[in-house]
């Protein structure tokens, strides 16, 4: 029975010795799956198990979707100016730019995608919850109506709470002034291809994000006028589940299809060139 | 009457009693109480003037919500006539909350829209308090379309606390109804004129308000959100909607000062619902006089114009 009396060595000293620094796992919120860091990153921040599309910054979508080296930004200088001076707004505003890094909840820009020239707006989710102010209805409508006035394709990826409280009815009809713009670019036929992330509801969702001649949306997105908490509260009962997602939406009509990040920039360079420029007179011909 | 006071309104209420109970004492003697009478009238109508002028943004929002405050369908009979209700956005279904049809305006034919509400707990059930699904907003855009085709003005009145949040909403793209409004009205070849007679409430009452001319009866509001809603996401506390109401700038004269609206039409001491007469006549002057400039201009100026009208909006500075 000697084994008994075998002496065990202590478990520890063996451990350790793995210099792995402490950022370099990552969770996914939706699963839980562990992976190492550079795996999420590579592949584009999408969960490796799960397929859960994290939240990306508005830098991150641009790198993703327009050809290397070919982003112009524009309107960057534009700021909100508090006009209800409404409490604590001017410090909030400081706060979302050192968190998110963008000035505003909104960058635009022109750029190349597969060679083809686009318009791009994308929206920051980090920037007071990509609420819709003066400067973004403001960078929508400038960027909407170069897209008409030189006939180049317009992009807009949407991430948004809605409307900014703090600017009261003047984020109220940045919705109106938007869409006066999309009107335009209708008229002048300029493709417009909306791309909805997670979540895009209230003001965005009731304005330009749901005017795209095709409308795309990332999985698991959350898409809808009211936000859940609201309905939730509206109704009283707990919302059933996969409720107001981008899969959701599709089985509704609402959307033309959900496609994962991956794919995005090519999904998005097909419909160009289906849409881009031939117009029905020369089509004709 | 008395069911409804606001709480502000409570002086005016003891004065009311005061001269009913002199009526009823000397009713049948033959004291001439005429003078007191006259005096007593005289301070009830300047009280009454002085609280409406000195009114705070949440007690003119009780005001908007006033459940005696005239709707749109109390207008059909007093603004205009010739009223024809058509129904159904021939989608899905017709949507109470919503109204609409042909209707006689200064002699001319205009199409009316507006949302509505109910007066009491069953008609608010049918009306969804004025809460109107995609199938309102899309009724609204099909009849913009007729009034379009057939060359009338049309004409929206507002008052709502918002677009409907509900599952069956959201399945049908409330979202997506909201936003097709605002493209669609953008370029609509009409005069667009619409008044906020009631609660303007966001994005809700946007979907109907996308116009030439936009006007606000003196009591009503225009809110981005309810200040019951703002002060719960900002201060986790609904009852600080005093604060929020003062902070959002609500009223019809912080509209007029932000360049939203063009017009405040004035409404009776004690608000509409104190003389819904008055109001309607104050309000039937206002849009016969917009609707009458706005069809002698010329349709793409019209267009132009509208387009410029919204594009000037917000607040904001260039480095």
């Amino acid at each position: 029975m000697a084994w008994f009396k075998k002496e065990r060595k202590p478990r520890t000293s063996e451990r350790v010795k793995l210099e792995i620094p402490a950022d370099a796992w990552e969770k996914c919120d939706e699963c839980g799956h562990i992976d190492i860091k550079d795996r999420f990153i590579r592949a584009l921040n999408v969960c490796p198990n799960c397929g859960h599309h994290r939240r990306i910054s508005a830098q991150e979508y641009v790198d993703l979707l327009v050809d290397e080296g070919s982003w112009h930004e524009l309107d960057s200088g534009l700021r909100s100016t508090d006009p209800l001076t409404f409490e604590n707004y001017r410090d909030r505003l400081l706060v979302a730019v050192k968190k998110a890094g963008p000035l505003e909840a909104l960058r635009s820009g022109y750029a190349r995608l597969d060679g083809m020239p686009i318009d791009l707006a994308v929206m920051d989710f980090n920037f007071m919850g990509g609420s819709m102010g003066s400067v973004v209805g403001e960078k929508i409508a400038r960027l909407t109506r170069r897209s008409a006035e030189k006939h180049v394709p317009l992009i807009i990826v949407s991430a948004s709470g809605g409307a900014r409280m703090q600017e009261g009815v003047l984020s109220l009809m940045q919705m109106a002034k938007t869409s006066v713009e999309i009107a335009r670019l209708r008229s002048a036929r300029v493709p417009f291809v909306s791309i909805l992330t997670n979540p895009t509801t209230g003001g965005v969702s009731a304005s330009y994000a749901m005017q795209g001649d095709v409308i795309l949306a990332e999985p698991g997105a959350v898409i809808g006028f009211a936000g859940p908490r609201v309905i939730k509260q509206t109704i009283g009962q707990d919302l059933p589940p996969g409720f107001q997602t981008a899969e959701f939406l599709l089985e509704h009509g609402m959307v033309d299809a959900v496609v994962p990040r991956s794919e995005l920039r090519d999904t998005t360079a097909q419909l160009l060139r289906h849409m881009g420029g031939r117009r029905p007179a020369e089509a004709a011909d | 009457m008395a069911t409804h006071t606001l709480d502000f309104e409570r002086p005016l209420l003891e004065l009311e009693r005061q001269i009913d109970e002199m009526k009823r004492v000397t009713g049948d003697t033959a004291v001439d109480v005429s003078k007191e009478l006259a005096a007593l009238e005289r301070k009830l109508a300047e009280l009454r003037g002085e609280i409406y002028r000195n009114l705070t943004p949440m007690q003119r929002v009780q005001v908007a919500r006033h459940p005696k405050r005239p709707y749109t369908l109390d207008y059909v009979n007093t603004v205009f006539t010739d009223f024809v209700e058509l129904h159904g956005d021939r989608l899905f279904r017709d949507d109470p909350a919503m109204v609409g049809g042909w209707a006689r305006l200064d002699g001319m034919s205009v199409m009316l829209i507006g949302h509505q509400k109910g007066r009491d707990t069953k008609e608010n059930l049918h009306r969804n308090f004025g809460m109107a699904h995609p199938e309102g907003y899309r009724k609204a855009l099909r009849l913009m379309g007729l009034a379009e085709k057939f060359g009338a003005p049309v004409i929206t009145l507002v008052d709502t606390p918002g677009a409907y949040p509900g599952l069956g909403a959201e399945e049908r793209g409330q979202a997506e109804a909201i936003a097709r409004n605002l493209v669609e009205m953008a370029t609509l070849r009409t005069p667009i004129v619409t008044a906020v007679i009631g609660e303007g409430g966001s994005g809700g009452a946007l979907a109907v308000g996308l116009a030439d001319r936009v006007l606000m009866l003196e009591n009503s509001v225009y809110s981005v959100i309810s200040p019951e809603g703002c002060a719960a996401i900002l201060w986790k506390d609904a009852t600080q909607r005093e604060r929020a109401a003062e902070a959002l700038k609500i009223t019809a004269e912080d509209l007029l000062e932000l360049g939203v609206i063009d017009e405040i039409i004035p409404e009776p001491p004690g608000g509409a619902h104190a003389d819904p007469d008055v109001a309607a006549q104050a309000l039937g002057d206002a849009l016969r006089r917009h609707v009458r400039l706005l069809r002698k201009t010329k349709m793409e100026k019209l267009l132009k114009r509208r387009e410029e009208k919204y594009l000037s909006m917000g607040a904001l500075s260039e480095k």
